[in-house]
C-alpha cells in the first residue's frame, strides 16, 4: 500500500495550461495572448542584444568559476539592483540602511520577504497578520503568502470593472478599514493583470493613509523600465514611499526587463529605519535563504551585474528595454485604433490608458471561451491579454476576432 | 510592549499634524525585536582563515573541491559544454515548473541506471531543483503536506548541519539514529541497526547514499543489505540524500549502489541529487528530486502536487546549470570526459588521504589513523578533540570545524606534510 495512494491530482497552473493548449492547437493563424513574456513583431522570444554580448564575455572569461555565491547572493548584483530601484543617490542607501537578498526571480524575492515577515513582523510568527493583495492580482501572490504561513490573505479593491480603471475610493476605503499593521502587496508599476497604475498623486494619497494606519508596504516590481520605457518613472512609487519614511520590502524581477526569464534573477531590496535594524534583519534573511536554496544561481546575476555596473552596457540595456516598451505601446495604440475603426461595441480607451505588458480587456469568460474555441485566440479567462502576443501581422485578425466575440457573445 | 505604546502616541500626533507624525514614526522601526542571527559555524571558519596572515595557513573547512594547487576547479567537460551551449544561442523562456525535461530524465537515469525497470515503467517522477538544498526542501515540504505517517524524520547522528533546519522549517520533527562510532571513527552498525529496529512504522528515515557528510563513514554493501531489510520490516519511508555520486569512489555506479539496491528490494524511495560537487556546478544550483511511486498514475498525481509546492517558492528553476549537466550527460564524448574528471577528483582525494596517513607515520605518530583512509568522499572525521582543533587553528593556522571534520579537498601534495606535522604535534 503506497504512502502516496491518497495524493489527489491537482489542477494545473492556468497560465501554463493555456500555453500548452495553444501549443497543441493545429490552427494556422492561432494567437497566444496568454503567458507574460515579451515577443518580437515576428512573434519570437527576444534575447536582448546586450545580454548576448555579456554572456559571451562571461563564457570566455577564464577567471570566472562556478563556486558557490554567498548565501545572500552576488554582492555587485545586489547593490546595483537596489540602486536601480531606489536611485543612485538614494539617501537610504547613503545612510547604510538598505540591504538586499539575491533571489530566484521575483517569485523568490516575494517568498523570502514573506517568510521573513511571517517570522518577525508584527510580533513573532504572527500568522494572523492580514496580507492584502489587489483584486485582481498576479495569481501566485496568494499562494506565496499562504505558503509562507499567513492564514489571512485578503484582497483590497483595485479594479473597477464598470469604468475599466482604478477603484481609488474602494482602495482607500480598504486602507482605512483594514486592521492596523496589515501588509499590503503593491505593484510598483504596470499592474498585473490590469495594467492600471495609480497616478503619482494617487500614490501620495495611498502613502499618507498607509503611514497613518501603520500599514506595511511590500512592493512587487517586475516591470521596471518595461512599463513606461523610463527606469526612474517606473520606480517613482517605491522611491516616494522610501522618502516618505517607510520601511519597505521591494521584490524585483529581472525576468522581463532583461529577458532573463529562465535564469531566475531577482532581488529583494530591504529598506530599514537604521543600519542596526538592517544588520539584524539581514542575518535572519540569511537563515531563511539557507533552508530554502542555500545560495542563489550565479549566471543570471552575473549578466545583470556586469550590465548595470558598466556605463556603456547600461546605456545599451536601457535602449533594449525601450525597444520592448515602445513596441508594446505601438500595439496598444493600433489595437485601440482598429477596434474603433470596426466600431466594436464598448469603450476601448483603457487599452491605451493601461500600461505595461498586460491589458484587462473587460471581455467576460464566455467571450474569452469563444475567442479560444472559435477563433483560436488564447487569453486568460479573466480577459487579460499579453500585448506582446500582438504583432503587426496578427493584429487585424485579433481585432476582428474581438469584435466578433463581443457582438456574438454577451 | 514599549513599541506598541509609542505607536499609540505617534498615532495621536499624526492626527494633530501629519508632518510631525511622519517625523516621529521615522524614529521607530518595525524590526526592533529582531535578534541577530547566530553566525554560521562553517562560514566563521573561512572568515577567520581569511584574516590569518600565516603563509602556511590551510582552510580545511570549505566543502568545495580544490585542485592540487588549492584552486577551484572548473571541469573541462563543463567548459566544453558551455561553449557548445553558447554557440547555439538558445532562448531564455521560462522552464516548466518541474524544470528541463531532458535534464530530469538524464538525472534519474544517472541515479537509477539507464535500464532501470522503475524508469521504464514510468512509475517515478523527477523534478529539477535548486541543487541539493532545494531538492531536500521540496521533498520536506512534500512529505509535510502529503505523508500520512508520523511527522518524524530520522537523521544519522551526525548529519549535514543544514538537514535539521530544512526539515524543521518544513514542519517535520527531527530524531536520530546512531551512526558514527567515535571509538573507532567508523560506522556503528550495531547501534544503527538497533535504533532503526525501534523506529515507529511509516516514519521517514534519511540515508546518505555515499560519502556521508560530515563523517566520510559509509556502510559496506553487506551492511546496506541488512539496513534495507530492517527498514523494510519497519515499513519506513526512505529519503536518500545523494550529493556525491561519482565523487566518493570515483565510480558513478558504485556510488549509486545503495540507492539501486533499495529500489530493487522494493522500497519506493524519495531521492535528492546534487551536481554541485560531481560536476563542480556549485553556484549554478543543479539538482533533482525523485519520488518512486507505485505506478505511473500515482506518479502523475504526485508530480502535480510537487509543482503546486514549487510554484510559490520560485515558480520554475534556473536553466543554465541544468543545460550544462544535460549536455554533458547526453553527449557521449563529454560524458566520458566527465567520468574521467570525476574519477580524477575522487582519486586526488584518496591519494591525499594516503599521503596524510603516511605523513603521520613518518612524524612518528603512534595513533591509529586507518580511519582517514577508510573514510570516503570529501570529508574526514579525524577524531580530534575540540582542544586539539583549537591548537591547530591558533598555533598552526590549520582551520577546520570544532567537530574535527576536515575537508580533504583543502589538502594538497604541497601542504599535506605540514598538516601531518601539525596534527602530530597536537596529538602526540
Amino acid at each position: 500500500m503506497s504512502v502516496f495512494c491518497d495524493v489527489p491530482l491537482s489542477a494545473p497552473v492556468a497560465v501554463f495550461q493555456l500555453t500548452q493548449d495553444f501549443n497543441n492547437d493545429p490552427f494556422p493563424t492561432k494567437v497566444n495572448l496568454g503567458v507574460g513574456a515579451y515577443r518580437t513583431d515576428d512573434g519570437q522570444p527576444w534575447v536582448l542584444p546586450v545580454v548576448k554580448k555579456v554572456e559571451k564575455v562571461i563564457v570566455h572569461d577564464n577567471r570566472l568559476n562556478h563556486e558557490y555565491l554567498p548565501i545572500l547572493g552576488l554582492p555587485e548584483f545586489r547593490a546595483a539592483s537596489s540602486r536601480l530601484v531606489l536611485g543612485d543617490k538614494s539617501p537610504a542607501i547613503m545612510e547604510s540602511r538598505v540591504g538586499a537578498v539575491q533571489c530566484l526571480g521575483g517569485t523568490g524575492a516575494l517568498k523570502i520577504g514573506a517568510e521573513f515577515l511571517r517570522r518577525y513582523y508584527n510580533g513573532n510568527n504572527n500568522t494572523k497578520t492580514p496580507v492584502y493583495v489587489s483584486a485582481p492580482t498576479w495569481e501566485n501572490h496568494n499562494a506565496v503568502f499562504a505558503s509562507a504561513g499567513f492564514e489571512d490573505v485578503r484582497s483590497y479593491r483595485y479594479w473597477d470593472a464598470a469604468k475599466r480603471g482604478l477603484d481609488m475610493s474602494g482602495f482607500l476605503g480598504d486602507l482605512e478599514s483594514c486592521p492596523e499593521r496589515s501588509i499590503f502587496v503593491l505593484h510598483a508599476c504596470a499592474h498585473n493583470p490590469t495594467g492600471i497604475d495609480p497616478t503619482q498623486e494617487q500614490w501620495r494619497q495611498i502613502a499618507r493613509v498607509m503611514m497613518r494606519r501603520q500599514l506595511f508596504a511590500f512592493f512587487d516590481s517586475a516591470y521596471q523600465g518595461f512599463a513606461s520605457g523610463n527606469l526612474e518613472r517606473d520606480a517613482w512609487a517605491v522611491r516616494h514611499f522610501v522618502s516618505a519614511g517607510f520601511e519597505v520590502f521591494c521584490a524585483q524581477s529581472f525576468s522581463k526587463n532583461f529577458g532573463l526569464y529562465n535564469e531566475r534573477v531577482g532581488n529583494l531590496t530591504v529598506v530599514a529605519r537604521d543600519a542596526d535594524s538592517l544588520r539584524r534583519l539581514m542575518s535572519q534573511m540569511e537563515k531563511i535563504a539557507r533552508v530554502t536554496w542555500s545560495n542563489p544561481p550565479s549566471q543570471g546575476a552575473r549578466v545583470v551585474a556586469l550590465t548595470l555596473n558598466s556605463p556603456q552596457l547600461f546605456d545599451e540595456w536601457k535602449d533594449n528595454v525601450k525597444t520592448m516598451a515602445d513596441r508594446v505601446l505601438l500595439m496598444r495604440a493600433q489595437l485601440k485604433a482598429k477596434l474603433h475603426a470596426l466600431r466594436t461595441p464598448g469603450t476601448w480607451d483603457h487599452i491605451t490608458q493601461q500600461i505595461g505588458m498586460f491589458s484587462f480587456t473587460g471581455l467576460n469568460p464566455k467571450q474569452v471561451e469563444y475567442l479560444e474555441k472559435e477563433k483560436h485566440v488564447y487569453l486568460m479567462a479573466s480577459g487579460r491579454i499579453n500585448m506582446c502576443g500582438l504583432t503587426t501581422k496578427n493584429i487585424d485578425y485579433v481585432a476582428a476576432s474581438i469584435h466578433e466575440a463581443v457582438t456574438v457573445v454577451q | 510592549m514599549a513599541l506598541l505604546k509609542s505607536n499609540k502616541v505617534i498615532h495621536c500626533l499624526g492626527n494633530i499634524s501629519p508632518c510631525l507624525g511622519v517625523l516621529s514614526t521615522r524614529s521607530s522601526s518595525w524590526w526592533g525585536g529582531v535578534q541577530m542571527g547566530p553566525p554560521d559555524p562553517i562560514l566563521g571558519v573561512t572568515e577567520a582563515f581569511k584574516r590569518d596572515t600565516n603563509p602556511k595557513k590551510m582552510n580545511l573547512g570549505v566543502g568545495a573541491y580544490r585542485d592540487d594547487q588549492g584552486k577551484p576547479f572548473v571541469l573541462s567537460c563543463v567548459r566544453k559544454a558551455e561553449a557548445l551551449i553558447a554557440s547555439k544561442q538558445m532562448e531564455k523562456e521560462y522552464l516548466p515548473i518541474g524544470g528541463l525535461g531532458e535534464f530530469n530524465k538524464a538525472c534519474a537515469e544517472l541515479a537509477l541506471g539507464d535500464n532501470n525497470d522503475v524508469l521504464k515503467s514510468g512509475r517515478s517522477i523527477t523534478v529539477q531543483t535548486i541543487s541539493g538544498t532545494g531538492s531536500l526542501r521540496v521533498g520536506a515540504n512534500f512529505l509535510s503536506r502529503f505523508h500520512a505517517g508520523p511527522r518524524d524524520v530520522y537523521l544519522p547522528k551526525p548529519s549535514w548541519g543544514n538537514h535539521t533546519p530544512i526539515f524543521r522549517d518544513a514542519g517535520m520533527q527531527l530524531k536520530a539514529y546512531r551512526y558514527y562510532d567515535p571509538s573507532t571513527c567508523g560506522f556503528d552498525f550495531k547501534g544503527a541497526f538497533e535504533d532503526i529496529s525501534k523506529i515507529p512504522e511509516q516514519s521517514v528515515i534519511l540515508l546518505h547514499a555515499c560519502a556521508h557528510n560530515p563523517t566520510g563513514v559509509d556502510p559496506r554493501p553487506e551492511q546496506w543489505k541488512e539496513i534495507s531489510d530492517i527498514v523494510k520490516k519497519r515499513n519506513l519511508l526512505v529519503f536518500f540524500d545523494m550529493a556525491y555520486q561519482g565523487f566518493a569512489s570515483g565510480d558513478i555506479n558504485r556510488d549509486a549502489w545503495a540507492v539501486r539496491h533499495f529500489i530493487e528490494q522494493g522500497h519506493n524511495i524519495v531521492l535528492s541529487q546534487s551536481f554541485a560537487k560531481n560536476m563542480g556546478l556549485y553556484g549554478e544550483r543543479v539538482g533533482g528530486f525523485t519520488v518512486v511511486c507505485n505506478d505511473a498514475e500515482e506518479a502523475k498525481r504526485v508530480e502535480s502536487q510537487i509543482k503546486i509546492l514549487i510554484r510559490p517558492i520560485y515558480s520554475n528553476p534556473p536553466i543554465n546549470g541544468a543545460r550544462i549537466a544535460t549536455t554533458i550527460l547526453n553527449t557521449p564524448d563529454l560524458r566520458s570526459l566527465w567520468l574521467e574528471e570525476v574519477h580524477g577528483m575522487a582519486n586526488r582525494i584518496i591519494k591525499m588521504r594516503e599521503q596524510l596517513v603516511a605523513g603521520l607515520k613518518k612524524e612518528g605518530s603512534s595513533h591509529n589513523w586507518q580511519h582517514v583512509i577508510d573514510q570516503i568522499g570529501m570529508f574526514c572525521f579525524t577524531g580530534l578533540k575540540p582542544e586539539q582543533v583549537e591548537r591547530l587553528i591558533n598555533e598552526f593556522s590549520v582551520y577546520m570545524t570544532k567537530d574535527g571534520r576536515i575537508s580533504m579537498a583543502g589538502v594538497t601534495s604541497g601542504n599535506v606534510g605540514y598538516l601531518a606535522h601539525a596534527i602530530h604535534e597536537v596529538t602526540k
